[in-house]
């Protein structure tokens, strides 16, 4: 369990290990976009995780990365063209982004650092609380840009009409400064436990 | 030497499964994909001119040109898809004009990959609903003031770029259409 636990807090991929920096900036302009690329990280790690921990003992030391490489471009591709295929809109969405997640250093990192060291069940725990907790950051992330940036949470206006929207938090600068503000109050709310 | 051939092996084999998989999941989605390209563009045609009941496909400019007419065999306009770099990447348009190239019926983004958030927004009914009835006689401009002429149209704030793209692209597109209907 505390494999699990730790990915979406303690360890969190993004507030704390601060990885895969360049989906997460690019894709959060809005909720929907934080939420399917969340998802795709989640389907190609747990995969990917499953599939290294299967193989760990046959694969030679010297090619573990190569081979971590194929296995996680095979998933994400797989993902890229189901995308394509049936739901069209968020695969032009999201764009170049999804082929891009082969090299997010959240999926190799957590294959070479856990589940080509750990027995199936913990890897498998690991990447679901690794790939769930990169989900709520991109969610909250794209939830925040797209309330101030567009006044609006999944295309439907929340602001009220007199709220002119900061374009500055769709644009990457936004990304830049909201990201900056999470990890501060991350970092206080850490410290104030610690105290305790 | 047989640790080389372990590490040779073992590579081999992963990449030979992994394609398997792949070709196995390219074969399975590849009709639906082309088959989503096809549908978009009889959709965006059925939207930008609703009376169309026969489309006829000459060449054009190395793509089709879309000769669309009503029930009773009148012409109605042309249908074509223009294309061009735009801020990230190629952007793909769907345009209907009227038989005399004077004014569009509408145009329908088909692909890009522009900003999301910024650029993407051509995508949106806001900036695509500007090209509705646009006079193409002259050259579109695509201005960031308020508009005062029937030939313009206003660029995203922000993604300047991208809508300068999108004029540009139809500009050349059109021009070369009507090249080639003069020479007929």
């Amino acid at each position: 369990m505390k494999d699990f636990l730790k990915g979406l807090w303690k360890e969190h991929p993004v507030f704390r290990q601060l990885l895969g920096m360049c989906p997460l900036l690019a894709v959060t302009t809005s909720v929907i976009n934080g939420i399917s690329m969340g998802l795709a990280v989640v389907f190609v790690l747990f995969f990917s995780s499953l599939v290294v921990a299967l193989i760990k003992k046959i694969v030679p030391h010297q090619v573990r990365i190569a081979v971590y490489t194929v296995i996680i471009a095979t998933f994400v591709t797989i993902v890229d063209i189901f995308l394509k295929a049936q739901l069209p809109d968020i695969s032009r969405s999201l764009g170049p982004y999804i082929p891009l997640i082969i090299v997010n250093c959240i999926i190799l990192g957590r294959c070479e650092a856990f589940a080509s060291k750990h027995t199936l069940k913990r890897s498998l725990l690991d990447a679901l609380g690794m790939g769930l907790g990169f989900s709520w950051g991109l969610l909250l992330l794209g939830a925040i840009r797209e309330l101030f940036g567009t006044g609006t949470i999944l295309g439907v206006t929340i602001m009220p009409k007199i709220y002119n929207p900061l374009i500055i938090m769709i644009l990457p600068a936004g990304a830049f400064l909201v990201l900056g503000f999470l990890i501060a109050i991350m970092n206080k709310i850490e410290q104030s436990q610690e105290k305790k | 030497m047989k640790e080389m051939f372990k590490i040779v092996g073992v590579l081999t084999s992963v990449c030979i499964i992994c394609a398997f998989f792949l070709s196995f999941a390219n074969s399975t989605t590849k009709v639906k994909i082309e088959l989503n390209a096809k549908t978009k563009i009889e959709n965006a045609i059925a939207i930008l001119a609703p009376a169309t009941s026969s489309i006829k496909k000459v060449a054009f400019d190395g793509g089709t040109l879309y000769q669309l007419s009503n029930n009773q065999k009148k012409l109605l306009g042309f249908a074509f898809l223009a294309q061009g770099q735009g801020y990230q990447g190629l952007i793909k348009i769907l345009t209907v004009i009227n038989p005399s190239l004077g004014k569009l019926e509408g145009i329908e983004i088909v692909e890009s990959v522009e900003t999301p958030g910024l650029g993407a927004k051509i995508i949106e009914e806001g900036f695509k609903s500007q090209f509705q009835n646009l006079n193409v006689s002259d050259k579109i401009l695509c201005i960031k003031d308020d508009l005062s002429q029937n030939n313009q149209i206003k660029a995203i704030t922000g993604a300047t770029v991208s809508s300068m793209a999108v004029a540009n692209i139809l500009n050349k597109k059109i021009a070369k259409l009507r090249e080639m209907l003069r020479s007929k």
